[in-house]
């Protein structure tokens, strides 16, 4: 292991310590999404998908 | 003063206010994408080592956790941000050199990708001004969780792990863009700068794991 990757190790140590409070401030706070939501969330992430499948063929 | 008035008179301020948040959002977006693509530019050139770039990462992070907060509501917030993409710019330096030994389609590709998944996102919460303020509980988990992946990765160096973390990240910044964008919209975020910051930290992450995607399935090697 060199020292980049124990660079890259403690630096998402960092974000990891920096970003939990927030996250559980989010969690705590935020608005909750109805079913319908959440599907039109999952369709978008499914177009997205076969974007990138898309993508994968093309190179 | 007829309340009807004073009605439409507010609603018709606050979409000005909200329409100005957009275009001086997207103004500086574009403004910061390209800056940051010179300093990519440099990094390549200079051949920029691993750690160099490293410490470009930390250094861009560094400022945004701790300086932007300070400065977004002030003039010195556009050389801030402007000094963040850059480092970010400069930090993707060995990555865009090592796919553009491997095969230039790649980041041609993802770079047209990111493009059109970003406008995409954008244009589907501007125009729906549909509220994806839900979602903030679930993207900050999955932050957490790609976070938590990528480290254990490191130690573990499994070639499936850092895939599937590429393939959640691209996911978990496709809903950040749509937060973010819905945010600007609907009034949950009003300073500009801030708002920038979010989108571009979306963009270059997006950008990145979507290269290691096309280079895992790239043909040529």
């Amino acid at each position: 292991m060199d020292w980049v990757q124990i660079g890259s190790a403690i630096f998402l140590g960092a974000m990891l310590i920096f970003i939990f409070p927030r996250m559980r401030h989010a969690v705590k706070n935020a608005p909750k999404g109805s079913n319908k939501d959440w599907l039109n969330y999952l369709m978008i992430m499914v177009v997205v998908g076969l974007f990138i499948m898309l993508l994968i063929q093309m190179v | 003063m007829n309340p009807n008035y004073s009605v439409a008179t507010h609603s018709s301020s606050s979409t000005l206010a909200t329409n100005k948040l957009i275009r001086n959002t997207y103004t500086l977006l574009s403004m910061t994408l390209l800056f940051s693509a010179g300093t990519a530019a440099v990094g390549v050139m200079m051949n920029l080592s691993q750690g160099m770039a490293l410490g470009a990462t930390i250094a861009a992070i560094a400022m945004l956790w701790f300086v932007l907060p300070r400065t977004a509501n002030s003039a010195m917030g556009i050389p801030v941000i402007f000094g963040i993409t850059g480092l970010l710019g400069l930090g993707l330096g060995p990555v865009l050199n090592y796919y553009l030994a491997v095969n230039p389609s790649i980041v041609m590709t993802a770079l047209g990708g990111t493009g059109a998944i970003f406008l995409g996102l954008s244009a589907y919460a501007l125009t729906t001004r549909k509220d994806f303020s839900f979602m903030a509980g679930f993207l900050m988990v999955g932050l957490i969780v790609v976070i938590g992946a990528s480290l254990l990765n490191i130690f573990l160096s499994i070639p499936a792990l850092s895939l599937a973390v590429s393939a959640a990240v691209i996911m978990i910044m496709s809903g950040f863009i749509l937060f973010q964008t819905s945010s600007m919209v609907n009034g949950g975020e009003t300073n500009y700068i801030m708002a920038t910051a979010s989108l571009f930290l979306s963009i270059i992450n997006m950008f990145q794991a979507l290269l290691h995607i096309l280079g895992a399935f790239n043909n040529n090697d």
